[in-house]
């Protein structure tokens, strides 16, 4: 069998580069989802400081630029199960910041409505399954639902996350090993943060995950994790893989995670050099910069995207602070489901979706004017 | 109402009162439910391992590929947790999955897919998931301690799963198709014991009976033995060989419990003996008993008795394994002795 290099592989796929399929609107999106992912997390953050989010505070800080880019790809109707340092993806398929604050604050108008906390929500309506705490349990349920779609032959991906960390557990391996068996239409993101929680790279595996793919019988991509063209580019490959037939593909994406495991984590393990050494790499500013110098931006274009998407944030924090704290009877209720309801469509902002017809989704800040 | 309606609506009443029984052992009456329900339904499917081409250990599914393909029949790897966990995605996508564990004991291995994802989705994000897990459960023939365990007590902590226990071949059929209907994850509990040895007169076609509706197996009003599963017929067998005026409730779901059918038949005979193949200590028997006096205290004759496993793993030679499993010894002495209070 032909090895899988996958610096090779990410060689080739700078040279692709050239042909992204990207309108200067939606790279603009990126960039507005990019920097709503930033000031949302900043705000929540905020919030905990000032003693307004109960229990604990996590985010994806630096990681911005893989639930963006790759969520970018997805339809309406394909499924998504998103992870805790991937806001980005939840914001693209529909979900406002005000809900995801609500929900950071235990309050009523949250997506769980108060029943879990912090990154621990999937808004149904949306076509997410959200994430829980064992990692990586929804592997296995983003190939199930491939597994549906394989079956009846839809035209459909899943796409879910996970850390590099996860990895390391049994379950990741099952949901490979099913996946490759089955060829299914599924895309795999490994955010590759070097840290799982405080254990690094080197004491969690001794082949890069990446490497492990072909051995379950479908391609793993290396990319670099702060650069949202290139987890765009690979995400739709894969994606546009999945959809013909040719099943799954592992990406791994090369990044670092800014902030603590959570906001109570001091980063005392990560050294000081690094951290600065990935600052450098920030994916916002550098994709803010790369839109002014290879397509076209003007810099005050730019600026007035942040300051717009800062200001609609600041007006969802309201909107989840004004939101009261859920009724306590409500406790004991939902534990189980009456009937059956199906999961509905995300949001899908790629200008190719909208061409086709199928796309539903305008930029947050235009719909929410509508 | 158009004749069109009106004919669905009778061959729905047709369907739903099923005219002719048939005589079938346990382990039939659950092929059939699923049979029953795959030709019914599309969306239902069957995945676990040595399911397609061997047709199950216990030969439950044999035939299904040849019948319904090798898709809804799907032979899995041995990975518990992807077994369950892929059941979440087909389910919540709108699929009817049905996985089967090899053994009960094995949902040690797929736990953590049944507990933290399909048993809490509905509740933190109203997502239903409506799956069945099979687990052939229960000692006798010396399967040692990783294949004769009755594991219900580990769902009873896990809410939002339902869990049932079937003890004839009518109740086996009618609770596998009701999971398979529920919008749930139900955890159905076939004993390995009853699959050849038990055979009763089970409706064709369509039938259902409804989770959470303990059933009375023998009406009597000197004591009541509350029972599920294997436990059942050991009641039953007691009463008769004993020739007392011994009630028996069949709860048939331990999850949610039928709690007005526990304490009707604790208030009629004011004596209660619980009584299950599974180990002791906060089991399903420590729950009816805590219900009963809770609530009906004051209507005993006598304390709530359990007969159960002791808190021990079950052993392998047969002689140890006896000493373990409750015996029909064991039930008529702890009949006699609660007769006797």
């Amino acid at each position: 069998m032909e090895r899988t290099d996958a610096s090779v592989v990410a060689r080739e796929r700078v040279r692709e580069l050239v042909d992204v399929p990207l309108t200067r609107e939606d790279r603009a999106t990126l960039l507005r989802y990019m920097v709503m992912m930033r000031a949302s997390e900043e705000r929540a953050l905020t919030l905990y400081k000032q003693g307004k989010v109960p229990g604990s505070f996590y985010d994806g800080r630096g990681q911005e630029a893989i639930s963006v880019g790759a969520a970018f790809v997805l339809k309406p109707e394909d499924r998504i199960c998103i992870l805790h340092r991937d806001l980005g993806a939840h914001l693209i398929r529909g979900v406002t910041p005000d809900r995801y604050l609500a929900n950071y604050m235990g309050r009523a108008a949250g997506v769980t409505g108060g029943k879990d906390g912090n990154m621990h929500f999937g808004d149904r309506a949306l076509g997410c399954v959200g994430m829980v705490s064992m990692l990586p349990d929804m592997a296995l349920v983003a190939a199930g639902m491939a597994l549906k779609f394989k079956m009846r032959q839809e035209s459909r991906i899943a796409m879910t996350f996970f850390g590099e960390g996860s990895t390391a557990n049994g379950q990741w391996h099952e949901a490979m090993n099913f996946a490759g068996i089955h060829r299914l239409p599924i895309v795999f993101l490994l955010e590759n943060n070097r840290f799982a929680y405080s254990t690094p790279n080197e004491l969690e595996f001794a082949v890069d995950p990446v490497e492990r793919a072909h051995t379950y019988g479908f391609p793993g991509v290396n990319v670099d994790g702060n650069d949202v063209e290139a987890v765009f580019e690979a995400a739709r490959e894969a994606a546009d893989l999945a959809r013909a037939g040719g099943g799954p593909t592992l990406i791994e994406c090369q990044t670092m995670r800014m902030h603590g495991h959570g906001a109570h984590d001091d980063m005392r393990y990560v050294p000081k050099e690094l951290h600065e050494e990935w600052e450098r790499r920030d994916p916002v500013d550098r994709y803010a910069e790369r839109l002014v110098a290879d397509h076209g931006f003007s810099t005050d274009e730019v600026e007035g995207i942040r300051n717009e998407v800062r200001a609609y944030v600041d007006e969802c924090a309201k909107r989840a602070a004004e939101s009261p704290m859920p009724d306590p009877e409500l406790a004991t209720t939902g534990v189980y489901a009456d009937e059956f309801e199906p999961l509905g469509d995300g949001n899908a902002p790629w200008s190719r979706w909208a061409h086709n017809g199928t796309g539903n989704g305008a930029a947050p800040v235009e719909r929410r004017a509508a | 109402m158009s004749a069109v309606e009106a004919a669905g609506t009778a061959a729905a009443e047709i369907a739903a009162a099923p005219s002719a029984t048939r005589e079938m052992t346990y382990l039939e009456a659950i092929s059939d439910a699923l049979r029953t329900e795959m030709r019914r339904d599309e969306s239902v499917f069957c995945l676990g391992e040595d399911i397609g081409a061997f047709g199950g250990a216990f030969k439950v599914t044999d035939g299904f590929v040849d019948e319904f393909g090798a898709d809804r029949c799907l032979d899995t790897p041995l990975a518990e947790n992807a077994i369950i966990g892929t059941a979440v995605g087909a389910a919540v996508e709108g699929l009817r999955p049905v996985c089967e564990m090899q053994f009960a004991d094995f949902i040690a291995c797929g736990f953590d897919q049944l507990v933290n994802v399909a048993a809490k989705l509905h509740y933190r994000q109203g997502v239903a998931v409506p799956m069945v897990v099979r687990l052939p459960s229960g000692g006798g023939f010396s399967g040692g301690p990783f294949h004769s365990q009755n594991p219900e007590a580990w769902f009873l902590q896990a809410p939002g799963l339902k869990v049932v226990a079937p003890a004839t071949a009518a109740d086996a059929k009618g609770l596998l198709v009701s999971a398979i209907r529920d919008p749930n994850p139900v955890c159905y509990l076939e004993h390995k014991g009853l699959y050849r040895h038990v055979k009763d007169e089970v409706p064709e076609g369509e039938y259902t009976v409804p989770i959470g509706e303990a059933r009375i197996a023998r009406s009597g009003d000197e004591m009541s033995v509350i029972a599920y599963g294997s436990s059942v017929h050991l009641a039953l067998r007691a009463a008769e060989e004993l020739d007392e005026d011994i009630e028996v409730l069949d709860l048939r779901t331990v999850a949610p419990l039928d709690r007005e059918g526990i304490l009707a038949t604790a208030r009629k005979t004011g004596k209660v003996l619980v009584a299950h193949e599974a180990t002791r200590s906060a089991g399903v028997g420590a729950e009816v008993a805590a219900l009963i006096t809770e609530e009906a205290f004051e209507e005993l004759d006598a304390p709530v008795r359990r007969l159960t496993a002791p808190d021990v793993p079950i052993p392998f030679s047969p002689p140890l394994e006896q000493s373990v499993l409750p015996q029909l010894d064991d039930m008529k002495e702890a009949c006699r002795e609660l007769l006797a209070y």
